[in-house]
């Protein structure tokens, strides 16, 4: 017999007692949760969002469509010469302004050669206003799940108030399950000496987030 | 089950002992004090807590009363997005299997993102037998690794030491494993987590293997999810060309959409966090990111003898967030490794008797390492009912009974007069004497009355009228700990 069949059968008699008629999936589980939390417009959700992304020690910019190609100029420029990697379908306008001699956009293929780029600038999935949350999808403006990971400074860039929503129900019914999908909540961090909150231990230890819109 | 820590002397033995250290319980407590108030300011945040935790609840009973449909349909999806799957009836047939995958491959390492699953079957230790040789890379279980030790807790792993402890570790033992601690590091968190950074960032980099668990799997569409802080998961999870995870059976729940309760009530019940720092899911292979070779390896490992108990099953609900340990009365004085297990606390007394039986000394105790004051219930987010596992557990010890064991159907011999019985009853008269753990005392007395009249037969009645305090331990923690490697060699 198979480990797969043990198993199984294991299962099914471990089951013996649950009754034949049991209540289906959706007569089993209660949903009386709510979808969000709290009655806000949508100006306001997108300052929950600012405050929660900041609250996780994530940098917040605000700025529109126009500024924006100064600013990511500014803020690469802020951390001095380096290689700046940017994912095969990020708008191009996006970074007209940054020094075209500081930025390779070609896929790097080894994780070795990503260690030297230091910055990845990207778009995002959606965020999530209540927990202060970016998710990347992989789509062409975000780029492979390595990317936004070996790079120590990660720019992330949400139109806003389009790509926001207010909690997480709302944000599994408009993501992709296909998709390998990475929910960003701040850097990285640790409380693993003493329960003392270190950020930045392997992702990028600086997250800056442009809410664009 | 492997993993019963060899020469792990019984709960109350080991939990005098660790009394018995300082720095061992000025550390926990801080750290679980810490956690405790800041997971309730969390939890308060969110009004629909109750039913949140009313749906995570009625997820997961569902889900084990139709274990067998959600797993063949778990094996169709994953399987249909490109990963593979196999089953691992116990914890030898996992770990043969995840070495022959490696082995596979041609590597002779692999990096590892913390994982319960794996503890509990003795991954690291089955896979340096074959020569291979298993990085752990979340800053605490490194910790663990360099310093020769064992977890203490589920999500802080090395709660049981301090700044100092850990910089002593790096700076002796980082050389042994790669890349050394830097020159005159110091003991403040962040020099050690840079250290830490340094160190394991070359071991991704050239990592091709990486083996994982997993918090969650979809068996609707076949995803996995990792919920973790550090971004070591991710590190894992993507940069190997080969990713392995071993996940017990008990981890599904049946859609997508189910995802939306538990990753608004794990994160806030474990690291107290609205949510944590990374969360990834993935399904299948995907082209041109990621590795591109995925096997699950689904694990019973005794899990199934847990499910053919009606009341028992229950325990295989829990989420592995740690809440139970941070609030039990019990687990601060006695720390994590008087359990004899990986699983500690609350969620431990009643999962390792389960899924190892009753019949040894120290799984027979854990049923009493307990003072039922039922705070694991209360802070607990899919709501498993700690004490009432813990009195049946009691009777089953006490009383024998039938019990299912790996597949077949037995009846134990009650306890009486045997060791583990003895060792039961000092786990009992060690809870139940210690005045801390007795703070709720009022609580403790109304909830074992309407639980179970008879949950402490005979001699137990006196036991929570005895207050004596336990002697100094002949060989303080520290000492044992020491001589026996942490009980890594088998200790005596
Ligand atoms: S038993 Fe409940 S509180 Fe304890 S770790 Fe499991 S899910 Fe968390």
């Amino acid at each position: 017999m198979s480990s797969r069949e043990r198993i199984l059968g294991r299962v099914r008699r471990a089951l013996a007692d649950v009754p034949g008629g049991e209540p289906s999936y959706e007569e089993a589980v209660g949903r009386g949760y709510l979808r969000e939390h709290g009655e806000r417009s949508i100006e306001e959700t997108v300052e929950l969002l600012a405050e929660n992304l900041a609250d996780y020690r994530a940098i917040v910019h605000r700025t529109d469509a126009e500024e924006l190609p100064l600013l990511i100029m500014r803020l690469l420029a802020a951390r001095g010469p380096q290689y700046v990697l940017v994912p095969p379908g990020l708008p191009p306008e996006w970074m007209s302004a940054a020094d075209p001699t500081r930025f390779h956009d070609r896929a790097v293929s080894t994780p070795h050669e990503l260690d030297k780029v230091e910055s990845v600038v990207t778009g995002c999935a959606l965020a999530i206003a209540e927990t202060g949350t970016i998710v990347l999808d992989g789509s062409p403006d975000q780029g492979r799940r390595r990317i936004t990971l070996v790079p120590d400074h990660h720019i992330c860039v949400v139109r806003v108030p389009e790509q926001v929503v207010s909690s997480v129900p709302q944000a599994m019914e408009r993501l992709n399950p296909a998709r390998p999908l990475t929910w960003i909540s701040g850097p990285s961090a640790t409380s693993d000496i003493e329960l003392d909150r270190v950020e930045g231990v392997h992702g990028p230890r600086t997250l800056e987030v442009i809410l664009v819109g | 089950m492997s993993g019963t820590y060899l020469g792990m002397p019984a709960f109350p033995k080991a939990a005098h002992e660790a009394v018995g250290n300082a720095t061992l319980r000025g550390n926990l407590r801080h750290a679980t004090h810490t956690i405790r108030g800041k997971r309730a300011k969390a939890v308060a945040e969110l009004d629909d807590w109750a039913e949140l935790r009313e749906a995570g609840k009625q997820i997961k009973d569902h889900t084990l009363r139709h274990l067998d449909r959600y797993l063949v349909q778990l094996e169709e999806s994953v399987t249909a997005a490109g990963g593979i799957v196999h089953w691992a009836a116990d914890a030898d047939e996992a770990n043969r299997i995840v070495a022959d995958l490696v082995k596979m491959t041609g590597e002779s390492e692999v990096v590892k993102v913390k994982s319960m699953a794996t503890q509990e079957i003795g991954l690291n230790e089955a896979l340096e037998a074959e020569g291979i040789r298993a990085y752990e890379t979340d800053l605490a279980e490194l910790i663990v690794q360099l310093g020769k030790d064992r977890p203490s807790h589920i999500l802080v792993p090395a709660i049981h030491r301090n700044r100092g402890e850990i910089r002593d570790i790096f700076a002796r033992e980082m050389s042994e494993w790669g890349r050394p601690a830097p020159e005159g590091l110091t003991d403040t968190p962040a020099e050690l987590a840079d250290a830490a950074r340094l160190h394991l960032r070359e071991k991704f980099l050239r990592a091709k293997v990486g083996v994982s668990g997993a918090n969650f799997m979809v068996a609707e569409t076949g995803t996995l999810v990792v919920v973790e802080s550090e971004g070591n998961g991710r590190m894992c999870l993507t940069l190997p060309e080969t990713l392995i995870s071993v996940v017990g059976i008990e981890k599904i729940v049946p859609t997508w959409r189910d995802l939306e309760v538990f990753l608004q009530t794990l994160p806030r019940s474990s690291t107290a966090e609205r949510m944590n720092p990374y969360t990834s899911t993935w399904t299948g292979t995907t082209d041109g990111d990621g590795p591109s070779a995925f096997h699950l390896v689904l694990l019973d490992n005794g899990r199934t003898d847990t499910l053919a108990d009606e009341v028992g099953r229950q325990a295989l609900r829990c989420i592995r967030c740690s809440a139970c340990l941070n609030v039990c009365p019990v687990y601060e004085r006695a720390g994590g490794h008087a359990y004899g297990s990986v699983y500690p606390g609350p969620i431990g007394a009643i999962l390792s008797p389960q899924l190892r039986g009753t019949q040894s000394e120290i799984d027979a105790s854990l049923p009493y390492a307990s003072s039922l004051c039922g705070a694991c219930y209360e802070v607990c987010p899919v709501a498993i009912d700690i004490p009432e596992v813990l009195v049946h557990l009691r009777e089953r010890v006490v009383e024998g009974g039938p019990v299912t064991r790996e597949g077949n159907k037995v009846v134990l011999k009650p306890a009486k007069g045997h060791a583990a019985e003895r060792a039961a009853m000092r786990a009992a008269r060690w809870a139940f004497s210690h005045p801390g753990a007795l703070r709720a005392g009022q609580r403790l007395a109304s909830r074992t009355r309407r639980l179970h009249p008879r949950s402490l037969p005979g001699p137990g009645k006196a036991w929570s009228g005895t207050r004596d305090l336990p002697a100094v331990p002949a060989e303080p923690f520290r000492d044992w700990w020491q001589r026996t490697h942490g009980g890594t060699d088998g200790a005596k």
